[in-house]
């Protein structure tokens, strides 16, 4: 019996043929495992060690590397507030300050209820939208105090607070673990066939056989 | 975010403004190579592509002989747009003849401090994206290619994951694109949070499924040994989202744009003290800073009032400018021999009112964290320079400490570091790029924000070292005893 529920299962399957090598979706099945459970649990780092030919150390040595892997349980909702430079100089802290103070849980902490966690990070490519923050990975662009309230309570009475996003997309907001909402997903008969390297010997047949010249490689 | 500027059909943009479902960029009314359809709200959908000249780059290239395709690249002189400005159109030549397969990755991961572009290039145009990359493996041979999205960018992820599903389907990628023998899958990939990630071959190791540590050098191009040990070309999301207009308009059009050396448009962003930041794309080698900084259609000046202290010219890893500098043009070449680097076009602009010491303590608190540990030099160096600067914040700096920062960095990046000029004092620039005593440049880059600023503000780390909270910090402290 696998670990991934049946959905999942065939997702991982899908993932895997994707890759030449089955290692490959090692960090891709972490985040599906995350999307199921929340976090990574020892059972599911087992499980994707036997999907991709690796051991279980393996899996964990590769997953305690990225910071968005989480090995215990964490809020339905992470709020990442920046606070390197282009948002320090706009308020980033200030902002973090005012997270901290009416979540009641101080940078890495979870609330009680378990609703939500908050993230010091480090710069999320929002620069010229300073200062900002993001929940589940969602963008909330030139941030305030009163936007972050609002948000909090969105979230707390229940309601999407992707209306008030920066993409403006709207929709359900995901609970943590789930990053793209979409998919991609390749039929059988459109793939050009994914193969390993050792089974590939010659230039593939659109190009001329005589063609790409070496200028010095390095 | 103005949503009346624009016209009523929600077409056209009024020229200068902001375009409120592309939050950030600001059409400048300036040539488009990259962000022509960023006014459309549908910019990300296939129909809309499709109807301003998606795709068309990459007929035009599978009517052409590969190694034709490639030589227009190389015409153009299209050069990187990660960070290190090296010729696409060279790199693309570097893989060893005969050996097969080879890859193509694609640099998302977009995780340096100022940068924001890559994200925008996801999120509203990724079929400007696929279309690169697909012309890419055409030129080169290539079967497959894996898109390496950073993993905080949940809406890019789907973007061009919505993407990829419409062009698979449609026939753009896949099995016999259009109909002709070229087949090409595209692996959606997405990372996990490391900022390391970024440099090209801690990004194959990632993707190969390990801890995202870069490879030791040489080989310098992962061109030569890369994925699975096999050639692979990496590139960024800008460089290769420039490639279909290439393809569509000719190499010699592009050249017409910006100037000799550095010819065609960048994106770049300028966050912090101005009036109107913003990502603007922007002619490159004839536009200046002062342009970007005062400029009616870009920044509008700095915010109300305040005057110019600083700026980091090209993300969190160059070396810092000041007013002197203005009036140098957006030129690799000429920006590297000023002392700094154009980067991944990330401004960050400061004005009078910034605490130098706590910019570049927040600075440098953020290669510590990154630093990925492989070499002793970047993991101990990075930390030990977070922590004095932290003391020197927190007003338990101790006088050898600026001696003490200067002394770390040249561990890790020996002899005379990358800095700007300083007229008022008579000092010289010394050019771009540091030496390093560590396997990637990111234990370098850590210094850039100590050497700038001590060179310039010495007296405001002194200041804080004898008056921290108000209580005089006792007589100097013999430099062996410095640097826990
Ligand atoms: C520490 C570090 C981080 C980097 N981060 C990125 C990045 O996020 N995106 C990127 O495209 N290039 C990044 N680079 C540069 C890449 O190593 C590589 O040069 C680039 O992706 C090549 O693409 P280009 O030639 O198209 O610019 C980084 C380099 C270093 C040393
Ligand atoms: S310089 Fe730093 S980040 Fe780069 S390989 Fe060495 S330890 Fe890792």
């Amino acid at each position: 019996m696998s670990w991934f529920d049946a959905a999942n299962e065939r997702i991982a399957r899908e993932v895997l043929a994707r890759y030449p090598k089955p290692k490959s979706a090692v960090i891709p099945l972490l985040h599906l495992a995350q999307e199921q459970e929340g976090w990574v649990t020892p059972d599911a780092m087992t499980e994707i060690a036997e999907l991709t030919g690796t051991t279980a150390a393996e899996v964990l040595g590769t997953a305690s590397f990225y910071e968005m892997f989480k090995f215990h349980p964490v809020g339905k909702y992470v709020v990442n507030v920046c606070t390197n430079v282009s948002c320090q100089l706009l308020g980033g802290e200030e902002l973090l300050d005012h997270v901290e103070s009416t979540l009641g849980v101080r940078a890495g902490g979870t609330t009680d209820d378990g609703l939500f966690t908050v993230e010091d990070v480090e710069c999320v490519a929002a620069c010229t939208e300073a200062p900002c923050f993001t929940v589940n990975y969602r963008y909330f662009h030139r941030a305030d105090v009163d936007i972050l309230n609002e948000v909090v309570a969105d979230i707390r009475a229940g309601r999407s607070p992707l209306e008030r996003g920066a993409a403006g997309d709207g929709g359900e907001l995901p609970e943590h673990g789930t990053l793209g909402r979409v998919r991609q997903h390749v039929t059988a008969d459109r793939l050009a066939g994914v193969v390993a390297p050792e089974q590939v010997d010659g230039p593939p047949s659109w190009m001329p056989t005589s063609a790409t010249a070496t200028e010095g490689a390095s | 975010m103005d949503a009346d500027l624009r016209d009523g059909d929600g077409g056209g943009i009024v020229t200068g403004t902001y375009v409120p479902h592309a939050a950030g960029y600001v059409d400048n009314g300036g040539p488009k190579v990259v962000t022509s359809r960023f006014g459309h709200e549908d910019s990300f959908t296939l129909e809309r592509s499709l109807a301003t000249g998606g795709y068309e780059g990459l007929r035009t290239a599978l009517a052409m002989a590969p190694d034709d395709v490639h030589g227009q690249i190389r015409e153009a002189t299209l050069l990187g747009r990660g960070g290190a400005g090296f010729p696409a159109g060279v790199k693309w030549g570097f893989c060893p003849e005969g050996v097969w397969p080879r890859y193509l990755v694609v640099n998302g991961d977009e995780s340096e401090p100022g940068t924001y572009k890559d994200r925008l290039l996801m999120e509203r145009d990724p079929h400007q994206l696929i279309e690169g990359c697909l012309i890419a493996c055409y030129a080169l041979g290539l079967t497959q290619c894996f898109l390496y999205v950073r993993g905080e960018m949940a809406l890019a992820q789907e973007r061009v994951a919505a993407a990829l599903n419409e062009a698979y389907a449609a026939g753009y990628v896949g099995r016999e694109v259009l109909e002709t023998q070229f087949s090409v899958d595209i692996t959606l990939h997405w990372g996990a949070g490391a900022y390391i990630v970024g440099e090209e071959t801690a990004l194959i190791e990632s993707l190969e499924g390990n801890r995202g540590m870069p490879r030791l050098k040489p080989p310098y191009f992962p061109a030569a040994i890369g994925l699975y040990g096999q050639p692979t070309i990496v590139n960024n999301v800008e460089t290769l989202a420039n490639v279909p207009w290439i393809m569509a308009n000719g190499a010699a059009a592009y050249r017409q744009m910006g100037s000799e050396a550095s010819p065609g448009t960048r994106m770049f962003a300028i966050s912090g003290h101005v009036v109107r930041p913003g990502v603007y794309e922007v002619e490159q080698g004839i536009t200046t800073f002062r342009d970007l900084f005062y400029g009616e259609e870009y920044c509008q000046g700095i915010r109300d009032g305040h005057e110019l202290k600083m700026f980091i010219p090209g993300g969190g890893s160059a070396p810092w400018f000041f007013a002197e500098h203005l009036d140098l043009p957006l030129e690799a070449r000429e920006v590297g021999a000023a002392g700094s680097m154009l980067g991944s076009g990330a401004i960050i602009v400061m004005d009078e009112t910034t605490d130098a010491v706590k910019a570049c303590h927040r600075m440098v608190r953020f290669f510590a964290r990154e630093s990925c540990g492989k070499c002793s030099p970047c993991r101990e160096g990075t930390s030990w320079e977070e922590k004095i600067l932290a003391r020197i914040l927190n007003g338990h700096g101790r006088p050898s400490d600026i001696d003490l920062l200067l002394d770390v960095g040249d561990n890790i990046s020996p002899g005379p570091y990358p800095v700007a000029s300083h007229a008022d004092e008579g000092l010289e620039a010394v050019p771009f790029p540091p030496r390093q005593t560590t396997i990637c440049p990111l234990g370098p880059s850590s210094v850039a924000p100590i050497t700038s600023t001590i060179r310039r503000f010495r007296h405001e780390f002194e200041a804080r070292i004898t008056r921290g909270d108000g209580i005089p910090v006792a007589a100097a402290v013999p430099a062996g005893e410095a640097g826990s």
